[in-house]
C-alpha cells in the first residue's frame, strides 16, 4: 500500500514534470548552447565559443540598453517604493472607505501592460491627448510638449506608467508588512513620549526592513524587464536612445536574426536577475 | 474636561476630512485614465480624433465599436483567439498544479522534495528571458505559430505558483478527512475528489484567476510567437491597429480595443479580488 501511494504520488507529479521540462529547462540549456554559437535563423550554425559574450562588452548598443533599464530601475523603483508605503499608510487602517480605495489604487495591476501602454500612448499624444490639454487649461504650458519625441519626457512617460501600474502592488505587500507590527509596540513609544513621525521613523520602519527589502526587489525585477511601455511609447527611439535590454534582445534576435547572440545577452540579464533573487531569497530566510 | 473632549473631536473630524480628501484626491489621479477611455470609446469617430480634444462626449455612438469589430480579420476572430488561449492556459495550469499538489502534499515519494524546487525553478527566469530558444523548442514541436504553442508557454509560467498554492492548499487538509471517508467506503479517487478537492477550491479559484490574467494580458511571447494574422491575441491586434495604417491612428477604435481588452479583468478581479490577493501574497512573501 505505502509503495503503491508513492508511485501514485510520483505518477500525479509527473505530467508537471514533463510540462516545465520541455518548456522550461530545455529552452534554459538550449540557451547556453546558442550562446555559444553563431546561431542564425535559417542555415548553418557555428560554434564561436564565448566570442559572443566576449562581443557584447564592447558592444556600445547592448551597453546602452542595458545603461537605460538600469536608469529606468533606479528612477522607478524608488519612487514606486515611495509612493506605496504612503498609500499603505493611508490605507493600512481598516476604516469606512479604505476597502474601496484599497481596490482603486490596485485597479491598474490587473490591467494588461499593453493595454496601458496604449492609453499612455494617446492621453500623452500633443494633438488627441488629454495631458498637453489639461497643462495648457491650467496655464502650465505655452507651447504643445511632444512628450514622446525627447529621450526625457518619453522616460517621464514610461516611468509614471510604470508606477501608476504598480505601486498597488508595492502598497499591498507594504500594507502586510505594516499590519503585521502588533500595535502594542506602537503604543509603548508613544508612552515612552515619541512622537508620530518618531515612532514611524525609529520603530516602524525599522520593522518592516525586510518586507521593504522584498518590495524593492521585486520592483527592481519588474522595471529591468520591463518592455511594453518603450516598445509601445517610443519604439525605442529618438535614435536608440530609449532601447531597454529586453528590447534590445528582442530586436536581435527577431529582427538581426542573431540568436545566438541574443541568447548570450539574455543570459547576461538572467544573471543579473539571479544575483537579486538570490538577494530575494535571503532575505526571506533570515525571515523563518 | 468637555472642553478637553470638544478639542479632541475636533482634532479628530479634521484628521477624516484630510484623509477623505487625500484619498479621493488620489483615486481621481489613478481612475483618471480609465474614465478619459470610457468617456472616449462613446464619442464619434470623428469627436474622438478632435484636436483639442473634448473632455465629455457631444453625441453619443457605437460607432467606434463598429469599426474595431470590423478591423483585421473581424475582432470575433481576435477574441476567439484570447479566449483559446486563456481558456487553454487556465485549464491545463489548473490540472497539472491540481495533480502535482496534490501528489506532493498527500503521497510524498522519494527525493520529491527536489522535484518541488525544480517545478518552482521557472519562478526565477522570467518568460521575456527564454522567448528566444523557446521559439526554437515550439518549432521543433511543430507548436511555432500556434496557439496552442503559446498556451503550453504561458501554462509554464504559471506552474510554479499553480503548484505551491495547491500544494499548500492540500497540505493543510489533515489527513484524517480522507482517511474517514476510506473507513466510510470511498476509493482513493473518490476520497481525494470529494473531500479534498472541494476544501482546496480557495486555492483552485486563486491558481485559475492568475493564468487568466497573464494568458488573457500578455504582449511580448505572444507578439514574439505568433506571425500570421489569423492567429493574434486582442493585444497584438492592438499593435497592428497602430502599425497598420501609415501615421494616422484611429484613436477612437484603439481605445475601444482598450476597453475590450481591460473590461473582463476589472470585473473579475473586482470579483474574485480576494482570491488574487491571496495569490500575490503567496508568490512574493511566502514562497
Amino acid at each position: 500500500m505505502a509503495r503503491r501511494r508513492r508511485l501514485v504520488g510520483l505518477a500525479l507529479t509527473l505530467p508537471a514534470v514533463v510540462f516545465v521540462g520541455v518548456f522550461f529547462f530545455a529552452p534554459l540549456v538550449t540557451m547556453g548552447w546558442m550562446s555559444l554559437h553563431d546561431w542564425p535563423l535559417v542555415g548553418r550554425t557555428k560554434w564561436v565559443g564565448l566570442g559572443n559574450y566576449k562581443d557584447l562588452v564592447t558592444d556600445s548598443s547592448f551597453l546602452h540598453s542595458l545603461g537605460l533599464s538600469l536608469l529606468f530601475v533606479l528612477v522607478a523603483t524608488p519612487l514606486s517604493v515611495l509612493l506605496g508605503l504612503a498609500l499603505a499608510v493611508l490605507v493600512q487602517k481598516n476604516r469606512t472607505g479604505a476597502g474601496v480605495f484599497r481596490s482603486v489604487f490596485f485597479l491598474p495591476m490587473v490591467i494588461g501592460f499593453a493595454a496601458a501602454a496604449y492609453i499612455w500612448l494617446w492621453l500623452l499624444n500633443p494633438d488627441v491627448g488629454h495631458v498637453n490639454q489639461i497643462l495648457g487649461d491650467l496655464g502650465l504650458m505655452d507651447k504643445p510638449i511632444l512628450w514622446l519625441a525627447h529621450t526625457g519626457t518619453a522616460l517621464v512617460a514610461a516611468v509614471s506608467l510604470f508606477v501608476w501600474k504598480n505601486v498597488g502592488f508595492s502598497m499591498l505587500l507594504l500594507m502586510g508588512g505594516l499590519q503585521s507590527i502588533p500595535d502594542e509596540i506602537r503604543e509603548a513609544a508613544a508612552i515612552d513620549g515619541a512622537g508620530r513621525m518618531r515612532t514611524f521613523g525609529s520603530i516602524t520602519l525599522p520593522m518592516m526592513r525586510r518586507t521593504i527589502a522584498l518590495v524593492l526587489v521585486f520592483s527592481t525585477v519588474g522595471s529591468v524587464l520591463v518592455f511594453e511601455p518603450f516598445y509601445i511609447l517610443t519604439r525605442g527611439g529618438p535614435g536608440n536612445s530609449t532601447t531597454g535590454v529586453v528590447q534590445w534582445v528582442f530586436s536581435t534576435s527577431f529582427f538581426n536574426f542573431d540568436l545566438g547572440y541574443g541568447a548570450a545577452a539574455s543570459l547576461v540579464l538572467l544573471a543579473l536577475l539571479v544575483f537579486f533573487s538570490a538577494f530575494q531569497l535571503r532575505a526571506m530566510r533570515d525571515e523563518s | 474636561m468637555t472642553r478637553f473632549r470638544r478639542r479632541r473631536d475636533r482634532i479628530r473630524r479634521t484628521v477624516a476630512i484630510a484623509w477623505w480628501t487625500c484619498c479621493l484626491v488620489l483615486s481621481c489621479v489613478f481612475l483618471f485614465p480609465l474614465a478619459m477611455v470610457a468617456m472616449t470609446v462613446v464619442k464619434t469617430p470623428a469627436e474622438a480624433v478632435a484636436s483639442p480634444p473634448t473632455y465629455l462626449p457631444r453625441q453619443l455612438s457605437f460607432d467606434n465599436f463598429k469599426e474595431l469589430w470590423q478591423a483585421g480579420l473581424g475582432m470575433d476572430t481576435y477574441l476567439g483567439n484570447s479566449i483559446k488561449v486563456s481558456l487553454l492556459t487556465v485549464v491545463m495550469t489548473v490540472i497539472l498544479a491540481t495533480l502535482a499538489g496534490y501528489g506532493l502534499a498527500k503521497l510524498p515519494f522519494k527525493g520529491s522534495n527536489a522535484v518541488f524546487m525544480a517545478l518552482l525553478a521557472p519562478m526565477m527566469v522570467p518568460v521575456q528571458v527564454l522567448l528566444t530558444p523557446l521559439y526554437l523548442v515550439l518549432l521543433r514541436l511543430h507548436l511555432s505559430n500556434s496557439l496552442v504553442g503559446l498556451a503550453c508557454v504561458y501554462t509554464m509560467s504559471q506552474i510554479p505558483l499553480g503548484v505551491f498554492v495547491m500544494r499548500n492548499a492540500f497540505a493543510s487538509i489533515p489527513n484524517e478527512i480522507e482517511e474517514a471517508a476510506w473507513i466510510d467506503g470511498c476509493s482513493l479517487v473518490r476520497a481525494a475528489q470529494s473531500v479534498s478537492l472541494r476544501l482546496a477550491t480557495p486555492g483552485l479559484a486563486t491558481v485559475a484567476l492568475f493564468a487568466f490574467f497573464t494568458s488573457w494580458n500578455e504582449f511580448l511571447a505572444a507578439l514574439i510567437l505568433l506571425n500570421s494574422d489569423d492567429h493574434y491575441t486582442v493585444p497584438v491586434l492592438l499593435q497592428n491597429l497602430i502599425t497598420g495604417r501609415f501615421g494616422t491612428i484611429d484613436w477612437g477604435m484603439l481605445q475601444v480595443g482598450v476597453l475590450v481588452t481591460s473590461l473582463p479583468c476589472i470585473i473579475v478581479f473586482l470579483i474574485l479580488q480576494r482570491y488574487y490577493v491571496e495569490g500575490l501574497l503567496a508568490g512574493s512573501v511566502k514562497s
